[in-house]
């Protein structure tokens, strides 16, 4: 089922916030609503968002590989994505990242073997006060997890995998 | 002193619309829209003295005046992408003073004749978008926003539009792009937004902090405002202060406040008792400015920061120890500015990854001052050359860093900063 079928409501709330005439304005927005769907971005969904706003497939396939949080590829079912940028750094963020990886058993862009983590690094959340912290991107969106240690990021991973062995 | 931006450190609730009306709430909205013209709220906001705050410090009335009354519609877009490293205030005002903000927008609205603004939020800031979509569809219901304004025909209509990650949408021509559904690619300028902004019509573009002013400029008068701060940099200014200090926060301060007086009386000082060694007053993009007791008593206001031999910005203050090198900071700088850069303009595109190749080189054993040299001279010859602010700033930090701390250039000790949170210790022995 295309995505404006499937989610008719929520396409025509978005293409009402810009004018009709610059309806490509939408592309972002539904590029996000087609992301909550798998968690990442099909071919299917970008060709269903070029064909509802008049774009060819090449220009929605720009914006996912230009701006970073869409993603094109299954992986972890949460992307755990650690700031280990300078405000952070200056707060032990990269020491932090180590011992993540350590006690995940990846690497940085690495998914752990159950495909349930994605450990990734990332450049500033505007949280710059509050580190070592770290975001949660998954279908459901984003959530931040701020003035982090290892334990409590391990209970979150814990946590995390329960709810997301559940939900398929 | 109260605040006048982070009020929701004095009123509790605030983010609530009763609360916020039994403050004054949507006041100031309209008195503008019943009582006064579109150019007498210019008028004023320039009297006040009032310069943005996203970090180039233009005069918010003038760039307001800029926009052509030949052409129509008009837009607003609210610039809430928040990207700079070190910056995390629009992100507080946002989250905990929504209505302040969302009033100060309708103002800026009314004030240029447009009937819809957008606020441009980077990805990350999603459930603020949630928050404000919500907060917006109350004040419609409530008569605040949309049409009709106080039974005038004014009409704002306020809209959430989210990005995706890339600091260049900061930019502003750049954030225009986006929200035309484009890549994140800065525009030639001239022509500026006020004249050729968002669909090719007049558009101002604001940073959330400068628009959360109005409110109460409106309600105190430009008089009131122009007590606060310096001559030249009228008004409070929230100091995202961040590194090496004990309590890194937002501090909400008048124009002129000290260095020292933000690191030591509100900052509570370095961790264990460090030194300071240098500041980058407006993060990743500045200028290091060495420190010693004159820079520290001097006042932060656009002027002096600049005869120190950096900007204030956006006011996002670093601050660094004598334990760190300045080669380990520029690392990471380079890094953020190579992964940032959008690819659109060779010196930057070919310069910040050049850079990138020229800082990872210095960590190896046999790196000497040739790879330093080089170094310094790559960014040299990116200055100036550059489409937008993103390329120039790229080169801020490695120069100022080689030509003020060159010692730091040399072989230096491994860096390796324990985080903040005392927990690690245990479990990193136990798995390394």
């Amino acid at each position: 089922m295309s995505l404006a079928t499937k989610y008719s409501r929520e396409v025509k709330r978005i293409l009402a916030k810009y004018p009709p005439e610059n309806k490509r304005s939408a592309v972002m927005p539904l590029l996000y609503l087609a992301q909550s769907e798998a968690g990442y971005i099909t071919r299917e969904a970008m060709q269903d968002i070029a064909d509802l706003l008049e774009m060819s497939l090449t220009d929605v396939g720009a914006l996912v590989g230009f701006y970073t949080l869409y993603h094109d590829k299954k992986e972890g079912k949460y992307r755990m994505q650690v700031c280990t940028d300078l405000p952070c750094a200056l707060r032990g963020a990269d020491r932090f990242m180590d011992s993540l990886c350590a006690n995940l058993g990846i690497q940085v862009g690495e998914t752990t073997p159950d495909g349930m983590i994605t450990l990734e690094a990332v450049t500033c959340l505007a949280a710059c006060d509050k580190a070592p912290m770290f975001q949660i991107q998954s279908r459901d969106g984003l959530e931040y997890h701020e003035n982090m240690t290892v334990d409590k990021t391990m209970e979150l991973v814990e946590a995390l995998k329960k709810v997301g062995g559940e939900v398929k | 002193m109260a605040y006048v931006l982070l009020r929701h450190r004095d009123i509790p609730g605030i983010q609530k619309l009763d609360v916020y009306k039994k403050n004054g709430g949507f006041e100031a909205l309209k008195k503008v829209v019943t009582q006064m013209k579109p150019n007498e709220v210019t008028d004023l906001v320039k009297n006040s003295g009032l310069r943005g705050r996203g970090g180039a410090g233009f005069p918010t009335g003038m760039k307001w005046s800029f926009v052509d009354n030949k052409i129509w519609p008009h837009y607003v877009v609210v610039n809430a992408d928040e990207s700079e490293p070190g910056t995390f205030k629009d992100r507080e005002i946002m989250e905990n003073n929504p209505l302040q903000f969302l009033e100060g927008v309708a103002i800026a609205a009314y004030a240029v004749g447009a009937k819809a603004a957008y606020v441009y939020l980077r990805g990350e800031f999603w459930k603020i978008a949630a928050a404000l979509d919500d907060k917006i569809a109350e004040l419609e219901e409530a008569g605040y926003l949309g049409e009709k304004l106080f039974g005038t025909d004014t009409t704002v209509h306020i809209y959430t539009h989210l990005g995706a990650g890339a600091y260049i949408c900061g930019e502003e021509t750049a954030m225009l792009e986006s929200i035309e559904g484009k890549r994140g690619m800065p525009r030639i300028r001239p022509p500026f937004p006020a004249v050729y902004g968002l669909y090719g019509k007049p558009t101002v573009v604001n940073n959330v902090e400068t628009l959360t002013n109005l409110p109460m400029i409106v309600a105190n008068g430009s008089d009131w405002y122009k007590m606060m701060g310096t001559p030249d940099s009228a008004g409070v200014k929230i100091f995202s202060l961040s590194g090496r200090v004990r309590k890194p926060d937002n501090y909400e301060l008048p124009f002129g406040t000290t260095f020292r007086q933000l690191i030591y009386e509100h900052g509570g000082g370095v961790q264990e008792a460090r030194p300071v060694k240098a500041i980058m007053p407006a993060g990743a993009s500045s200028s290091f400015i060495p420190v010693d007791d004159t820079v520290l008593d001097t006042p932060m206001d656009y002027a002096s920061v600049r005869k120190l031999g950096a900007d204030l910005g956006s006011a996002s203050v670093i601050v660094i120890d004598d334990t760190v090198p300045i080669e380990w900071i520029i690392n990471k700088t380079i890094h953020f500015f190579k992964h940032e850069s959008c690819g659109k303009c060779t010196p930057c595109r070919e310069g910040t990854y050049w850079m990138m190749n020229l800082v990872e080189r210095l960590k190896r054993e046999d790196a000497g001052q040739a790879d330093v040299d080089l170094l310094l001279n790559v960014a040299r010859q990116m200055q100036n050359k550059c489409l937008c602010p993103l390329g120039e700033f790229s080169t801020m930090a490695v120069v100022t860093g080689i030509e003020r701390f060159p010692q730091d250039f040399k072989k230096q000790a491994d860096v390796n900063i324990e985080p903040i949170n005392a927990d690690l210790k245990k479990v990193v022995s136990q798995n390394l």
